[in-house]
């Protein structure tokens, strides 16, 4: 079976402030796939989130990104989330005086006047999120665990077609890894069969914990700014479960 | 008026503000108070005027609302009261009415502050007319909805001067909306508003004030609060709508025990506008506080200094000052100045004053929602500005997000 691509990077270099810190880049992730991004602190990974994303900080200075097809490369931040590119964040900034209640309208589509629609009113709830809850300011005080739910919440109002989701399980208890993991799956079309899953996901994660809840189909292992290895997600944990990211140092000298 | 008093006004004629740009009171015409027809009730005023009320809290069908006051110009020209716990009426009824309220006159903000309340005073003397509202409600009432009260200018180069009145009797609570604003047809105007307010015993006043006024009108607000023990006094103040110039420090005075005082203010300076607001709180008696809170946002040349004093002159008193702003424009300027004076020991006091930019971070954040860069801006000068305002029945709560809300989208 031919899988259709739908997000396609090629030979790509980012500089931030000046400095080269994302090369030869080339990664291939398919309609309905779902893919790990694993790499030592400090390799890229984040960065190279923010590079698919647009920030403007990021600058690219070698190659491609292709989206459904379309060269989305000198695309601005809103024009690429708006063809369907969501994230979850890692550490996302408080914005005082804006409610959560207010952006999950904005991102389900809906009038700011009006109330939340009450399919999102029962996607809160599944998130453990009450009312009193969206009317606080965007991630200002919230715990670990209620950044991560808001921000799952918030890419369930928006239903993009490609998430990439920065460590959603770093700093979250068992039971809400569990409730998080179900989420993904959702977003990701995993209760569909494989073929005819359409929303791909590309997961950043440390511990590799969240893979007991969520299948990835690959493993891309990112070292200095450069992808290392591609493979199964369970023999490339498995190898740096013994012995860290040694063995992926050894590989890309091989390479 | 008492003789001293209008000798002390006569002198201070000329006495310029110690804020604020010095007014030519000449350049204006000052209108009879007989001008404007009498109206039995607000929403008998014309249409045109019903919407610009409408914008800043007034709501010309009176629902929900206790009572309804409107100047035009200089005239009183609609006063309705459906509550028997508050009255609401003009100052030349009240001063007719009530022999004792010569004594809450210039009391609470001294008659020669300055060439503004001097000419207030002045006028009241030579026209034998009090402009303005009297608010009184009665001992151990409690009046859930809120007396409106409207001051509109109607017409061009007018100087518009009002006395307010406004007394909680002991354990009583009242709330009021107040709304200012000018008419289509309406450039350039001055507006001089007195207002005294004394809170009695464990009285409660909640006083919101939306101003919203043509480009070429000078604003000069004069308001002083005395409070009694155990009373609280709230003051919500909204502008976000260019202006000629404004320059207000109310003054709150403290006596009482355990009084409370929480002013807020929300300011959004737009093309030339210079606003000068501040407040002033002086805790005399034991066991008060006060919390006062701006946030201001500058755009295109506007000028904003957000004042501040914060006086503890006895113990256990305490009190916090805020003042946050964003700067959005290189033409334009922030200028915050926060005061504490402490003079007793066992007191708490502390301010903090931030000016900034929009963090890119925020913005980033919104636009990866998929909001434009110009729609996430929006969004966050809209949340910095919009405070929660807190101390409200819930129904004035709601109508005062609303007012809040309305005032923030031309921003």
């Amino acid at each position: 079976m031919v899988v259709k691509l739908l997000l396609e990077i090629n030979d790509l270099a980012v500089e931030v402030n000046g400095k080269q810190v994302l090369e030869d880049i080339e990664l291939r992730i398919g309609e309905g796939e779902t893919h790990v991004l694993l790499g030592p602190n400090g390799s890229g990974k984040s960065t190279l989130f923010m590079s698919i994303l647009g920030f403007p900080k990021y600058k690219v200075t070698n190659g491609e990104i292709i989206f459904k097809g379309e060269d989305i490369t000198n695309l601005n931040t809103t024009e690429r989330v708006k063809k369907g590119i969501g994230v979850s964040f890692q550490n996302p900034p408080a914005i005082r005086g804006v409610k959560l209640m207010d952006l999950l309208k904005v991102e389900s589509g809906q009038p700011i006047e009006d109330e939340l629609s009450p399919e999102m009113m029962e996607l809160s709830y599944k998130m453990k999120l009450d009312e009193r809850f969206l009317e606080r300011d965007v991630n200002l005080g919230f715990s670990g665990g209620e950044v991560k739910r808001s921000e799952i919440l918030q890419l369930l109002a928006q239903k993009p077609d490609f998430i990439m989701f920065d460590e959603p399980d770093s700093g979250v208890d068992i039971e809400n890894v569990v409730l998080l993991a179900e989420q993904i799956n959702i977003l990701l079309d995993k209760h569909k069969k494989t073929g005819l899953r359409q929303k791909s996901g590309l997961l950043i994660t440390h511990l590799g914990y969240i893979l007991n809840f969520v299948n990835a189909d690959t493993a891309n292992v990112l070292m200095d700014g450069r992808i290392a290895c591609s493979g199964s997600p369970a023999e490339i944990m498995e190898d740096i479960r013994k012995e860290g990211f040694k063995g992926c140092v050894e590989c890309c000298k091989v390479h | 008026m008492l003789q001293g008093a209008l000798e002390k006004a006569k002198k201070a004629r000329e006495k310029k503000a110690l804020y604020g740009e010095d007014i030519d009171l000449e350049k204006f015409i000052k209108e009879e108070a007989g001008e404007h027809e009498r109206l039995n009730k607000a929403s008998e005023v014309p249409k045109k005027v019903q919407e610009s009320l409408l914008k800043v809290g007034v709501d010309p069908e009176e629902k929900e609302r206790a009572g309804t006051f409107i100047q035009v110009d200089q005239s009183g020209v609609c006063s309705t009261c459906g509550s028997e716990s508050v009255e609401i009426m003009g100052m030349n009824v009240a001063t007719e009415k009530y022999s004792w309220l010569k004594d809450y006159m210039w009391k609470a903000v001294a008659v020669d502050a300055d060439k503004y309340t001097a000419q207030t005073a002045l006028r009241e003397a030579e026209t034998g007319e009090t402009s303005g509202y009297f608010i009184h409600s009665l001992p151990g009432s409690k009046e859930v909805f809120p007396l409106q009260a409207c001051m509109f200018i109607g017409d061009e180069k007018v100087m518009q001067t009002s006395h307010n009145v406004i007394i909680a009797e002991e354990n009583s609570e009242l709330h009021i909306i107040t709304g200012c604003t000018t008419g289509e047809d309406v450039s350039s105007a001055l507006h001089v508003g007195v207002s005294e307010f004394y809170l009695k015993k464990g009285a409660k006043i909640t006083f919101t004030m939306v101003h919203n006024w043509a480009e070429q009108v000078d604003v000069r607000p004069r308001t002083g609060i005395m409070v009694g023990d155990d009373a609280t006094y709230m003051s919500n103040y909204i502008l976000t709508s260019p202006v000629r110039s404004i320059q207000t420090y109310p003054t709150a005075y403290c006596p009482g025990k355990n009084s409370r005082i929480v002013f807020q203010s929300i300011l959004g300076g737009q093309k030339d506008s210079v606003l000068d607001t501040g407040s002033r709180v002086l805790l005399e008696g034991e066991g008060s506080s006060a919390e006062m809170i701006s946030r201001a946002v500058s755009k295109d040349q506007s000028q904003l200094y957000a004042r501040g004093h914060l006086a503890g002159r006895t113990q256990n008193v305490k009190g916090h000052l805020e003042c946050h702003g964003l700067v959005l424009s290189d033409d334009s300027m922030i200028y915050a100045v926060p005061e504490l004076e402490g003079s007793s020991t066992e007191l708490e006091m502390s301010h903090e004053a931030a000016i900034g930019k929009i963090a890119e971070e925020e913005v980033q954040y919104l636009t990866s929602r998929g909001l434009s860069e110009e729609e996430a801006a929006s969004m966050i000068v809209r949340g910095f500005l919009s405070m929660d305002i807190t101390g409200l029945p819930p129904e004035l709560a709601l109508e005062t997000k609303k007012m809040i809300d309305m005032s923030l989208k031309g921003m």
